[in-house]
């Protein structure tokens, strides 16, 4: 029929026109503005609002940072600065109180010539974690790795070399163990030696052994007492401790709460509900007025580890929910798979539940590892110097620096913020590259 | 066809206590309990001897005692000839007050900003996004910390708002005074007032009693209201026009009440150096209430936005195509499938501000941990037993929050067939 058009119908125009171009609404800019700013008129009164908002902040903020004196001796001299470049009245940022009190900020306390000792504990946990995060590395890596706590505590408390040396022989002497028992094949000996060995060593040989060691050959590192720990360096010793420890323990949780065994289900849920159910601070004051008391009479031990055990504890509760519902979220027949391939209970966890598991509960992971860095703050409440509250308040303290409160604010915000984000967007680059179903 | 022997029955050795699946469970468990009531004994046998080295006894007969010092904030009466018992009582309401307001003023920020957040527009999206991203990677003592430093050192002393020509001004109808020590708001009183009644612990006032008496009388008839009409819907086909007489029923009674109390809002009104009459709301308070909401409105934003985006929009067509207006595709499609997605979280969200709140020591409010774990600990040097008190009264706050939680999550549960 269409070949007869030109026959029936008075005029069809057999030739397409030429392409024009789109209406001046319908590109670009334009297009862009019509579509997400002006819409409809709520969205256009959003636009307005928002815009206005734009507007008020920057102009509230913006002199004040443009204005910011970075050479200057106190605050006084700040302000001085400030009122003869920009006029009587003026407002600036003060940052000379962070450049002047850059190295408290990061440091604390910690003796001024020993400041490469925490850098290079940073720059060797680096090195250590990245045969663990990227598989593709040589895996005869991972044993430097295992060393680094030993080190990283060397490093940043100094001391005698024998006692992490003689804590870390403990792991040593559970191996040995199990060769042995493995020699004797009797089948139960194995598992009680790798429990039992280290933890006798532990409790009744590791002192008096690094002690005599100290005796014949002392080897001594400067030692820094914890109450010189302060800013950065103590909430990335207390952060990443307690990320790494409290990581294992909160997978040994999970599975426990998800055994079939009644009493290992029963224990991890009330620890887990009691960790839960209390605020971090109460924890903290357990580890700074209590543990005093749980201990047997005289012991007392480093204030700064009493806060990692308590607050791996507590990030390891809530680690351990993460895990939970990865768990739950698997298909039971995946545990059925693994069942039926033969496979014992640790065999199947590790090589399919818990890759799988883990994999979807890496958002959850990575947000308490969030938290925990963000609580790490709190110790200021157990007399540890926190770079938020602690170290700007011994700034404040200065008489030089009195009445300074937002510059340190921003500060150390900013750097919280630049930590924090960072592990938010590596934890979505994760996801994607770990996601295996087709979208 | 084979025939099926019994296994051949093996005698007992011990080894089947470990690499036997019937008998692994047992012994794994009897090991634990070992293990665990070995722990515990060695934990309370330190306690014991620590004690007994030290002096002291275990006993909370320290809550009886008098406690000697002053609460600036409180709900009941209080003062520093009541006993450590009623600081706690005190230190727990206040505890209650911070988180109960901080959830209510979170929960209507974090809403506004979740939808906020999904709606089209370009830079309505982007400034919810900064909030958001800002607030959560940000330690929220930072936050409160920097509402207590606006409210004690941005704003103006009371004596600010004197003289003929103020450097200070009254907000909200010169209702409200924003000073640098207090906030002045008008506290609610009624001429003919039915005084209080005296429940032991504390007194409750009457007046409020009635209000929400008349308040639940008025929610109860209007509930009735509604089920009657829809049982004339469904026999008829037409509902009938109920919004006027729920507005009656809704606001007559409690308006009545309020004129028959003779309710009225005293103001803060300066005289000298201060402001009297009105309610003097401490900064501390004001701050951490600031504190929390900020910080977790960008938790329950977050939980909004997913909790909308989790509903498929083929749930929206279907409720188009079945011929429903957009508002009740709102509320009887979209809202039920949501709110089962943003309730639980939501909820613990509520538990989190109930624990944060406990960040009132940066500020000096006298909440739970002020009272009991701060002063009340320092002056009778009962460390164990206060702090264990309190993570108790803390524990007990929290499993209610999740017993609650579960009540709910139990009604909205997928009813599969």
């Amino acid at each position: 029929m269409s070949d007869t058009h030109s026959e029936t119908v008075a005029y069809v125009r057999e030739t397409m026109l030429p392409q024009g171009a789109p209406p001046a609404s319908e590109v670009g800019v334009i297009k862009w503005l019509r579509e997400n700013l002006f819409s409809g008129v709520l969205n256009t009164i959003l636009t307005v609002l928002g815009i206005a908002a734009v507007v008020w902040l920057v102009q509230a903020a913006l002199p004040w940072f443009l204005h910011g004196v970075w050479n200057a001796n106190s605050l006084t001299e700040c302000r001085q600065i400030i009122a003869e470049t920009w006029g009587e009245g003026a407002h600036g940022a003060c940052w000379a109180v962070i450049r002047e009190r850059w190295n408290q900020f990061l440091f604390g306390f910690y003796p001024s010539d020993l400041y490469w000792r925490p850098v290079l504990a940073l720059a060797l946990f680096f090195a250590a974690v990245a045969p663990v995060l990227f598989t593709e590395m040589p895996r005869k890596l991972l044993w430097g790795s295992a060393f680094y706590p030993a080190i990283a505590y060397i490093l940043l408390w100094g001391g005698s070399l024998w006692v992490p040396i003689s804590v870390m022989a403990g792991f040593g002497v559970g191996w040995l163990g199990l060769v042995a028992a493995r020699r004797t094949g009797l089948p139960l000996l194995g598992p009680v030696a790798v429990l039992l060995l280290p933890l006798l060593w532990w409790l009744f040989l590791a002192g008096p052994a690094a002690e005599m060691l100290d005796r014949a050959i002392p080897l001594w590192v400067e030692e820094v007492r914890s109450d010189k720990f302060g800013g950065f360096v103590l909430s990335l010793t207390i952060g990443i401790a307690a990320i790494v420890l409290s990581l294992p323990l909160g997978i040994v949780l999970a599975l426990g709460r998800r055994s079939d065994m009644l009493l290992v289900k029963a224990l991890s849920v009330g620890f887990i509900e009691f960790i839960r159910g209390v605020p971090l601070i109460t924890l903290l004051f357990t580890a700074s007025l209590l543990l005093n008391y749980f201990l047997p009479p005289g012991t007392n031990f480093d204030i700064i580890l009493r806060v990692i055990i308590m607050v791996t504890l507590f990030a390891a509760a809530y680690i351990a929910e993460v895990i939970r519902g990865g768990l739950a979220a698997l298909p039971r027949g995946q545990y059925e798979a693994a069942d039926s391939l033969g496979l014992d209970y640790w065999k199947a966890m590790q090589l399919i539940v818990l890759p799988q598991a883990l994999k979807i509960s890496i958002p959850g992971i990575v947000s308490t590892f969030i938290g925990l860095f963000k609580d790490t703050t709190l110790v200021i409440f157990v007399g540890l110097l926190d770079p938020l509250k602690g170290i700007t308040d011994a700034v404040r303290a200065a008489i030089e620096w009195k009445g300074v409160y937002w510059e340190p604010f921003i500060f150390v915000g900013a750097i919280f913020f630049i930590f924090n984000f960072g592990m938010s967007r590596y934890s979505m680059y994760l996801e994607r590259k770990l996601q295996r179903d087709h979208r | 066809m084979a025939t099926v022997s019994d296994a051949p029955k093996a005698s007992f050795r011990l080894s089947m206590l470990i690499y036997d699946t019937r008998y692994r469970s047992i012994t794994i468990q009897i090991v634990v309990l070992m293990l665990f009531m070995a722990g515990a004994a060695w934990l309370v046998d330190n306690t014991v001897r620590n004690l007994a080295a030290l002096g002291k006894d275990f006993s909370f007969a320290f809550l009886w005692n008098r406690a000697g010092y002053d609460i600036n904030q409180m709900l009941v009466e209080y003062s520093n000839d009541s006993t450590h018992g009623r600081a706690m009582f005190i230190g727990l309401l206040n505890t209650l007050l911070v988180a109960f307001m901080s959830c209510v003023a979170a929960t209507v920020l974090g809403v506004i900003i979740g939808v906020l957040r999904l709606s089209p527009n370009w830079i309505i999206g982007r400034l919810t996004t900064v909030y958001v991203e800002m607030f959560r990677n940000i330690p929220i003592l930072l936050w409160i910390l920097v509402a207590y430093a606006i409210f004690t050192e941005v704003l103006p002393a009371p004596n600010a708002f004197r003289g003929d020509n103020p450097t200070a001004s009254m907000i909200l109808f010169d209702s409200v005074a924003l000073t640098n020590r207090y906030t002045a708001i008008p506290d609610p009183l009624f001429y003919r007032s039915l005084g209080n009644i005296d429940v032991g612990l504390f007194l409750i006032s009457l007046d409020l009693l009635a209000i929400i008496a008349v308040i639940t009388g008025s929610v109860l008839v209007n509930r009735k209201l509604l089920a009657h009409a829809t049982a004339v819907q469904n026999a008829t086909g037409v509902r009938p026009v109920t919004w006027w007489k729920s507005i009656l029923i809704l606001i007559v009674p409690l308006v009545v009440l309020l004129v028959a109390l003779g309710f009225h809002a005293e103001r803060p009104v300066l005289r000298g150096f201060n402001f009297t009459g009105g309610l003097d709301v401490s900064n501390s308070l004001m701050a951490l209430w600031l504190g929390l909401t900020l910080y977790t409105a960008a938790f329950i934003a977050e939980i909004v936005r997913a909790g909308i985006s989790a509903v498929s929009h083929g749930q929206t067509e279907a409720a188009f195509a079945l011929g429903l207006r957009p508002n009740r595709t709102m509320s009887l499609v979209i809202l039920p499938q949501a709110l089962r997605v943003i309730v639980p979280p939501l909820i613990s969200q509520y538990l989190n501000i109930t624990k944060n709140s406990s960040l009132a020591i940066a500020v000096g409010y006298m909440d739970l941990r002020g009272t009991l774990g701060g002063i009340t600990l320092n002056q009778t040097g009962r460390e164990l037993e206060a702090v264990l008190l309190m993570m108790l009264i803390y524990l007990a706050i929290s499993l209610l929050i999740s017993a609650a939680m579960n009540v709910y999550n139990n009604s909205v549960k997928l009813k599969e067939r």
